[in-house]
């Protein structure tokens, strides 16, 4: 057993582990019960599992619990609230982008990445941000909306 | 008439299933809200359907559920349209069985259609016994009061009452007349008209999601995400060549993994842990000598070789008109084509997940099947359960898109919770949704008609020869509907259908019907045959509405023209129309002959449909490379007629991504499969539309008919995307594409054989 502190949505905590090998989903979900990356495939194939790390947008069933202490993890629930919501967020409500929605982290913490890149992004760069990510509902037409959307605000 | 307090309190401390943790109090609340003192669940009460809560929140019962295209929403809008309360103040609980009635969950895109109207009903007849009530109250007789949002008043509102004041909190016991039946069959009854369409004012408006924000902002919780206490993590462990099963488990290849366990029920194997990730090795580690089995598939590639040879063993032609055999005999000129439409998986974007705490005689299940009652119904014959003591309460989830594996892994998680007596939480991982979610079926789709002297088409068939659509009931109602029963080896419950396209087309003689051939595997098959989004449609319509296409290239006529020669009904004329229109249609026949010798064509193609009373026509304008065998899908244009629209906005957001959807399955979509097994396990093997692959533009035309009762919209439009698009590429450059998808490969060689 070994105790790792994870910087999650600002809040740092502290949990056990007995194999750092573990994929960083399965800490985020099944020690600190936090719901919002998915698991879809554990193949780093999808994007349902996305969150941020250090700002960059990561698979976190592909990435090692032990690799990530000390730095800042964000997830989806960690860049907007209803209150202050993320321009892409804000977006992604005025297009009403999903359907059942499982794929989310992946598309929003993806596009929020593109944007702090390129501001004002091309639909050749959204479409290339976007084109190994998976969304089985077929939102992908609605997601460059929304990110388009969004770069005319930020 | 006997009121009845509620008592929220009472439910909250008298059950242990609400110690759930659950982020959202918002949903938690609307998934138990007050049953204690609420009349019995039934068909033929009022309060089944429509209650008031104390601060005048109208509770709308669904017994179906929103797969993610805003059905909720669009419920909530009509309650609150026929029962006159603000929108806001409705809140709709769905698919919770000792709460909602069973109204069929999803299925068949009827959620408006079936679901809504009968809430809407419900409604109008709650405002209805209100206003009697008022009128009682006030002294006033019923014509003279109004209702403004939940306010019963006087016209001069000198004289006023809420909703609330009189009822809020209490039920009202009032019977309402029902056939008796569940499921999509329900039908209720009420003396209360319903609302002219010129008097709406929240129906037709194009709300937003109620759903979104939760979905948006992380905080949604979905069927993942229900935590008990003493929960424990199960994962299916499942043999590697098809029809295997467990002959030796050897359970100290696991004992190294913390708290990991194997729990064997017959050939049903799995494994559990308190840690997820630890279930999630010990499944990898789990070390199984499994029986030979030799299932002998033909593979992916020989499927319809395989399908053509198959033994017949039921044909039927479901709708005849005039006489087929004379009138083919009378034709100067005969027509035919096949068309072949491969096995698909609901590949959904997570795995199924469900959790059940089985206890006590008792049973709960966490589902987000699109078919919770049929998923509690299976559960109880599972576990020789009372129906009445299982309760599903269905959970926002990953898009099934028909009845992909969650019922299989809800059915998992009861036994397994039964067998170990603690809450269990089964997810699968991607490949067992690829390789053992029940399939939507390969077909073969023959057309042949015949042709008089002046090329009028008199005589016409199409018939689909396929693997059953019934390997399992559809309906996951029976335990040998889920993997769970087949493998403790329950008696199979197989059936032989498939479908035939709508007859809109009015030739003289004519006749559709259908051919099964045996199952490949009869017991816990990977390629189980079910329900795929839009069940039929694609693979049906891919080949009707190719051929159709093809007849009117026989008799050069425009494609448009030639549709229009043969549908008689005004709204299959208006969509066709209305499609040809909003696309600019220039008339000629195909192929475009200008482009023989070019690298790169474009072609436009058009396919429609009517299915109950939607009227759709999809129109495709494609850039065929013919060297690489490329296609760019340049857009679409689609005339959408559904009747009354309850949300414009949302109806158009739901066609647009089934659309999208529907292009993956029409240009990538195929389960791969060897002699043993299905092969497609990831998204690599079984590749989906990615970004690269979204049609340029999307065009949407809605056509307005308020005062048509609603039909359907969640997937009628998607079948036809093969079709059109392969009347595109006919169109770019007189080559018919004959099976689907349509990768490069495949078009490539389809233009190299012509
Ligand atoms: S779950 Fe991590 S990429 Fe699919
Ligand atoms: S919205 Fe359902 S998978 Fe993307």
């Amino acid at each position: 057993m070994a105790q790792v502190t994870l910087t999650v949505d600002g809040r740092a905590r502290t949990l056990d582990i007995d194999d750092p090998d573990m994929p960083l989903l399965y800490a985020l979900r099944d020690d600190l019960g936090l719901n919002n990356p998915r698991f879809g495939c554990g193949l780093g194939q999808c994007g349902a599992c996305t969150v941020q790390i250090d700002g960059k947008a990561v698979r976190s069933c592909m990435t090692p619990v032990s690799s990530v202490k000390d730095r800042k993890i964000t997830t989806l629930a960690g860049i907007g609230t209803p209150e202050k919501p993320h321009p892409v967020q804000a977006a992604w409500i005025e297009e009403q982008v999903n359907q059942c929605g499982y794929c989310i982290s992946g598309w929003i913490l993806t596009a929020v990445e593109l944007l702090e890149r390129h501001p004002k992004p091309t639909d050749a760069q959204i479409k290339d941000a976007f084109n190994d990510l998976i969304c089985r509902c077929g939102t992908h037409g609605a997601a460059l909306k929304a990110v388009k959307r969004a770069s005319q605000q930020a | 008439m006997t009121d009845i307090t509620v008592n929220r309190r009472a439910f909250l401390t008298s059950t242990g299933a609400l110690v759930v943790t659950l982020a959202s109090a918002e949903f938690a609340e609307a998934s138990h809200p007050t049953v204690t003192a609420r009349p019995p669940l039934k068909g033929d009460q009022l309060s089944s359907y429509i209650t008031i809560e104390p601060d005048g929140t109208v509770v709308a019962y669904y017994g179906k559920i929103d797969g993610g295209q805003g059905l909720g929403t669009a419920i909530a809008q009509m309650v609150a349209e026929e029962i006159d309360v603000a929108y806001e103040r409705v809140r709709v609980v769905m698919g919770d069985s000792a709460l909602t009635l069973d109204m069929g969950g999803a299925s068949a895109a009827i959620g408006v259609s079936h679901g809504g109207t009968m809430l809407r009903r419900t409604a109008a007849e709650t405002r209805r016994l209100l206003i009697e009530m008022a009128s009682e109250k006030l002294g006033v007789p019923a014509r003279e009061l109004g209702v403004t949002d939940g306010v019963i008043h006087t016209a001069d509102k000198a004289k006023r009452v809420t909703y609330a004041e009189l009822v809020g909190g209490r039920y009202l016991d009032r019977a309402v007349k029902w056939n008796g039946r569940l499921s999509n069959g329900l039908q209720v009854e009420v003396q209360a008209p319903l609302k002219k369409p010129a008097d709406f004012r929240i129906i037709g408006q194009s709300l937003p999601r109620k759903d979104l924000p939760g979905k948006v902002f992380g905080t949604l919780d979905m069927v993942n995400d229900v935590r008990l206490p003493g929960m424990l993590h199960a994962r299916m462990v499942r043999p590697t060549v098809a029809g295997a099963v467990p002959v030796q488990v050897d359970e100290g290849s696991i004992s190294h993994i913390p708290g990991a366990k194997v729990v064997r029920i017959k050939d049903l194997l799995a494994v559990v842990a308190e840690k997820e990730w630890n279930a999630v090795k010990a499944a990898r580690a789990l070390k199984v000598t499994w029986s030979e089995s030799k299932p002998d598939f033909p593979g992916h590639e020989k499927l319809f070789e395989h399908i053509r040879k198959a033994p017949i063993v039921k044909r039927e032609f479901q709708r005849q008109n005039g006489n087929f055999e004379e009138g083919i005999k009378q034709a100067v000129r005969i027509v035919e084509g096949d068309y072949e439409f491969p096995t698909q998986s609901h590949a959904s974007m997570g795995p199924a997940c469900a959790v059940a705490d089985v206890r006590d005689g008792e049973a709960t299940i966490w589902t987000s099947t699109q078919k919770p009652y049929d998923s509690a119904y299976c559960v109880a014959e599972l576990l020789g359960l009372p129906k009445e003591k299982v309760r599903a309460i269905w959970m926002f989830g990953t898009g099934s898109y028909g009845r992909n594996e969650q019922g299989d892994a809800t059915a998992d998680a009861a036994v397994l919770s039964k067998h170990l007596g603690r809450p269990v939480r089964v997810q699968y991982m991607r490949h067992e949704a690829l390789a053992w979610d029940p399939k939507g079926t390969a077909s073969i789709n023959r057309s042949r008609a015949g042709l008089d002297a002046n090329g009028k088409v008199i005589a016409y068939e199409n018939i689909s020869k396929a693997f059953s659509r019934l390997d399992n009931n559809t309906r996951e109602s029976r335990a040998a509907d889920v993997l769970a029963g087949q493998l403790t080896g329950l008696p199979l419950n197989r059936g032989e259908s498939f479908e035939i396209p709508v007859a809109s087309y009015t030739f003289e003689h004519g006749r559709l019907g259908w051919e099964t051939i045996p199952p490949l595997m009869e017991r816990a098959s990977p390629l189980r045959s079910t329900h795929l989004r839009d069940p039929y449609g694609p693979p049906i319509l891919f080949g009707s509405e190719s051929f159709i296409d093809e007849l009117a290239a026989a008799t050069n006529a425009d494609p448009v023209d030639f549709r229009l020669q043969y549908l008689k009904h005004p709204r299959d004329r208006d969509a066709v129309r209305i499609a040809a229109e909003s696309y600019g249609w220039q008339k000629r026949p195909s192929p475009a002959n200008d482009q023989k010798d070019k690298d790169v064509a474009i072609g436009r193609g058009i396919a429609f449909r009517r299915h109950f009373t939607t009227f759709i026509a999809l129109i495709a304008e494609v850039r065929v490379h013919r060297r690489s065998g490329k296609l760019d899908l340049l857009r679409y244009v689609c005339a959408h007629d559904v009747g009354m629209i309850v949300n414009p906005d949302t109806l158009k957001h739901v066609i647009d991504r089934q659309l999208v959807y529907g292009t993956s399955r029409a240009m990538v979509e195929e389960v791969r499969f060897d002699a043993n097994m299905v092969t497609s396990v990831d998204w690599e093997s079984y590749p989906v539309m990615h970004m690269d692959g979204l049609p340029e533009k999307i065009d949407i035309v809605l056509i307005r008919r308020p005062e048509e009762p609603p039909s359907g919209a969640a997937e009628m439009a998607l079948g036809l995307v093969p079709a059109a698009i392969g009347n595109a590429v006919f169109d770019a450059t007189g080559v018919r594409l004959r099976r689907v998808p349509f990768t490069p490969e495949r078009v490539k060689a389809a233009l190299e054989r012509a």
